[in-house]
């Protein structure tokens, strides 16, 4: 972190916000390394490799024929390369994307049957997968009533599933949250139903890529009118070097249920770049509501960009019903490479998809990322509010798209992107769509801090505060409010956040 | 990287009935823009830069036909005393043309000059489209550079005392124009540029400007209104330091328009404002597509595009704001509005940020919606009938575009002809 203790600041910005952003991408907490035996699949991307990966989770035939009809799709599709990021050519042949602890053999039938070297790993990252009523670590958390501070935790360790806490007093519930090779085998007719059904088998490259090989990742089914005892989250850790992990997320909330869900992810240094390629598909009934919320710490690389994980990931929800409505809450702070868009489409009437981000890059990062909101119901609404920040050498770009369709009408957008630059060796780039094609809709696009609430200025000067004072105090509240939507678990890392203001910064 | 055959043919196919002119010293650069052409090829509906915008009628071989309008409106720019330059279909008409002999300007023809061996014109032209083409191919500008039959070379050394009108007129149903200008400014030299008509059913301009140190440039053009017409312009602008470059478009109707702007930002605190402001009804696409490089300390940038749309128009805006590494202190500003009058019209925008230097103040917005039915109702209550309320919100809607011209008559002249519009739709 040598080049940001050095870089010149600007003038108007706060030293805090370098502080913070020095923080978050100084010495990278979880780069060590499980010692464990692992057995890998033979490396390289052939058809008898999808069919391993589907054998290995004792599949049936038609996700097996799901699976090699993605692989045959993927071997006609190109690689994307309209986003603002470079990095070498990916050699997909020289990747594993199978790698399984030993252990994991068998699949062990409760907690207590998992390796224990497993359990210390989630232990030291912070995540024990013990079912307490406590979160060990998170500040302030013991002064919480018990039962709002219950996570249910699905562990992945490479390409399986460790384990899923709270599994039986979720079940009482009636949700269902497990991995979803075991919603797979257990759950056939909802996976059936709704697998591709949101992001289709041929929809990008890495999702095509994803449909073939997803090796594991986690299953939620939250039925009509259950709101969901407890948040829901899933943990990614790849440790296995030179391989590949690519998670299949798949969420239901039938009609008036709600869930919130949070992910995290890490992995040890490498010298070398490793892939990860997602899927997480979300289903929204009638009035449903499901809030997913990442933080997404993927191993950066070093500080001279050497190492690191190239995320690409693909993410949609889809309201379905009538005032569904969906919030991605999402803060970037790992990966070497990002290429995400966690989208929404609002197809109910009513319905609405909100899209909150804080990407920081740092050394040599780069983060393509941003949001899709496809508006085809009537009076649907959106929000995105994107804070890029970037500093040393990092590129860190805005992407979106606001689509308006013909019918729908009454609809509302409104985006607001705003981009931090620490030093002058870094970019940062805007790069939104938009597409209105009926009149009786709102879409407006700002990227300037000035353009704060009136009425909120209004208050604060009318209580003496000088103009940049109260455009200070409502930018910064307004900022918190993005980060207080994150659930409680990721209260730690995102408090380190907080302390960014948005003085200085470029739209 | 070898075209796509689809691209190739369609390229082929396109240069085929066309014929470069050789000799004298526009042939090198005619050819390297041929070269250009060839490798990048002509665009397609699958390019990105054309995303919105379908290139076909732009590139097929031969122009679609347009009818041709009766002009029943007095003539744009009537009040203001300037020097015509008179194009018919792409020719030059000399009777309708005043003398060309103008003091603090030397005003020549292209297809004059091209059979000389040596002309001030060499060192731009085709050089500033050239610095265009990256990081986004500009292939009708190439097009343009290569095939040009004529065009006029603007030598700015003074402050003329007049505006200097090209006046495009548009007489054959089928006429396939391709016209290229230069305009070079001096240091201390300011000059204003007037363009207006249709000039063709299909017309591809190019103009390159090149404006020095404490140059000054107004350019104003009106694209002609009610018509079939189609036109692919470009303007390529390199500012000098402490130079001022200022353009606006009016865009009436005409069934495909696609304004291309580059502008270059070299010398520290120079000013670049664009500007256009655009009214469509029923089979109307309208694309300004904007690209602004700051690669010097201090430049002030201003892009302001209002569209008002109706019966089904399309107005795209496709602006972009890039700030390379050093080009500190720079203040970059980007609005894109749309006013959509009916159900039916449609607004699609991708205003772009590219930035390098931390010490910038960048702002871009971009908005669509109907009419204020709040202000619509405050205006009712005063008394004002409906259509005059609707007219005169559209009217505040697009000032501030109109407004980005310095010349009051002009502005004035300009607002006549938006008030004409409404009136005529009234």
């Amino acid at each position: 972190m040598a080049a940001l203790d050095q870089t010149q600041v600007k003038e108007g910005v706060d030293q805090e916000t370098v502080d913070a952003v020095r923080e978050v991408g100084g010495a990278y907490k979880y780069g060590w390394n499980t010692e464990i035996e692992t057995d890998y699949a033979p490396k390289g991307l052939t058809e008898d490799i999808v069919r391993l990966i589907s054998s290995k989770n004792e599949e049936p035939q038609w996700m097996t024929d799901w699976r090699l009809e993605a692989y045959a799709r993927w071997l006609t599709k190109e690689e994307p390369k309209w986003a603002m990021v470079d990095y070498p050519e990916i050699d997909f042949q020289d990747q594993y994307y199978y790698a399984r602890p030993k252990s994991m053999a068998e699949k062990p039938k409760s907690l207590d049957e998992v390796d224990p070297k497993l359990l210390a790993t989630y232990e030291k990252l912070g995540i024990p997968l013990k079912e307490q009523m406590i979160l060990a670590g998170v500040e302030g958390a013991e002064s919480l009533p018990a039962e709002g501070r219950k996570v249910a935790v699905d562990a992945v360790f490479d390409s399986v599933s460790v384990g899923t806490t709270f599994q039986a007093e979720l079940k009482k519930a009636g949700v269902i949250f497990c991995s979803i090779s075991e919603a797979i085998r257990e759950h056939p007719e909802l996976v059936r139903k709704y697998l591709g059904s949101v992001v289709p088998v041929s929809d990008n490259f890495y999702a095509t890529l994803n449909s073939a090989v997803f090796s594991d990742g986690s299953f939620v089914y939250v039925p009509p009118g259950v709101r969901c005892p407890m948040e829901l989250s899933t943990y990614f850790r790849i440790n296995a070097e030179n391989t590949g992990q690519f998670e299949r997320t798949l969420i239901i909330a039938d009609k008036g249920s709600y869930v919130s869900y949070l992910e995290g992810c890490t992995a040890p240094k490498r010298d070398k770049a490793q892939l990860h390629a997602a899927v997480v598909e979300i289903i929204v009934e009638e009035d449903a509501e499901v809030k997913y919320s990442t933080v997404q710490n993927w191993y950066p690389g070093d500080e001279n960009g050497k190492g690191g994980i190239y995320n690409f990931v693909t993410k949609r929800a889809d309201c379905r019903g009538d005032r569904a409505k969906v919030m991605w809450t999402q803060v970037e702070t790992g990966s070497a490479v990002t290429w995400k868009y966690p989208s929404c489409i609002l197809r109910g009437d009513d319905s609405q998809g909100e899209f909150y981000s804080i990407a920081i890059a740092n050394n040599y990062q780069q983060a393509d990322t941003g949001t899709k909101m496809i508006h085809l119901g009537k009076n649907t609404k959106s929000r995105i509010v994107s804070k890029g920040i970037s500093a040393g050498h990092a590129q860190n770009t805005y992407r979106g798209l606001v689509s308006m369709h013909p019918k729908a009408k009454n609809s509302r957008n409104y985006t607001q992107c705003d981009s931090l630059l620490i030093g002058d060796q870094c970019g940062a780039h805007t790069v939104p769509y938009i597409e209105v094609k009926n009149n009786s809709s709102r879409v407006e696009h700002e990227a300037t801090t000035s353009k704060v609430d009136e009425d909120q200025l209004f208050y604060c000067r009318s209580r003496g505060m000088d103009e940049e004072e109260a455009v200070a105090l409502v930018v910064n509240g307004f900022c918190k409010d993005v980060l207080q939507a994150l659930p409680m678990e990721f209260a730690m890392e995102a408090q380190q956040l907080v302390a960014i203001s948005l003085e200085g910064s470029v739209g | 990287m070898a075209l796509p055959q689809r691209k190739q043919s369609a390229t082929e196919a396109r240069l085929a009935g066309l014929v470069l002119p050789a000799g004298g010293w526009s042939e090198p650069p005619r050819r390297e823009a041929l070269d250009r052409l060839a490798a990048m090829g002509l665009p397609d509906r699958r390019d990105e830069y054309w995303r919105f915008t379908r290139p076909d009628t732009l590139v097929q071989p031969e122009a679609p036909s347009a009818r041709l309008m009766a002009d029943d409106e007095a003539p744009l720019f009537g009040q203001t005393e300037r020097l015509r330059i008179v194009f018919v279909d792409g020719v030059f008409d000399a009777a309708a043309s005043d003398d060309l002999a103008l003091e603090g300007v030397s005003i020549e023809r292209l297809a004059e000059t091209a059979g000389k061996d040596i002309h001030w014109a060499r060192d731009l032209y085709g050089v500033l489209e050239a610095r265009g083409q990256t990081p986004v191919q500009r292939p009708f500008a190439a097009l343009n550079t290569a095939f040009a039959s004529d065009g006029v070379l603007i030598h700015v050394t003074g402050r003329p005392s007049k505006p200097i009108n090209l006046v495009y007129v548009h007489e054959s149903e089928t006429s396939d124009v391709i016209l290229h200008h230069v305009v070079k400014v001096d240091a201390g030299g300011e000059a204003t540029i007037l363009e207006n008509g249709p000039a063709a059913a299909r017309f591809n301009k190019c103009m390159e400007v090149d404006i020095a140190d404490t140059g000054k440039l107004h350019l104003v053009r009106a694209q002609g209104r009610d018509h079939d017409r189609r036109a692919a312009t470009h303007v390529f602008a390199r500012l000098g330091a402490e130079s001022v470059f200022k353009s606006f478009t009016l865009s009436v109707n005409g069934v495909l328009t696609r304004n291309e702007v580059v502008v270059e930002l070299t010398g520290d605190d120079a000013i670049a404002h664009v500007a256009g402001a655009c009214v469509g009804d029923g089979d109307f696409h309208h694309d300004d597509t904007v690209f602004v490089t700051h690669d010097a300390v201090g430049c002030e940038s201003r892009q302001v595009f209002k569209k008002v749309l109706r019966n089904g128009a399309v107005g795209v805006f496709q602006g972009k704001i890039l700030v390379k590494p050093g080009a500190q202190k720079t203040d970059g500003y980007q609005i894109s509005q749309s006013l959509l009058l009916d159900e039916d019209s449609q607004f699609l925008a991708k205003p772009e940020l590219e930035i390098y230097a931390d010490d910038v103040a960048c702002s871009h917005g971009s908005t669509s919606g109907a009419i204020d039915e709040t202000a619509l109702f405050y205006l009712r209550s005063r008394g004002v009938p409906h259509t005059e309320a609707t007219n005169l919100l559209t009217l505040a809607f697009l000032a501030e575009a109109v407004a980005e011209i310095e010349d009051a008559d002009l502005a004035a002249d300009i607002v006549a002809r938006l008030e004409g519009w409404l009136a005529r739709r009234s």
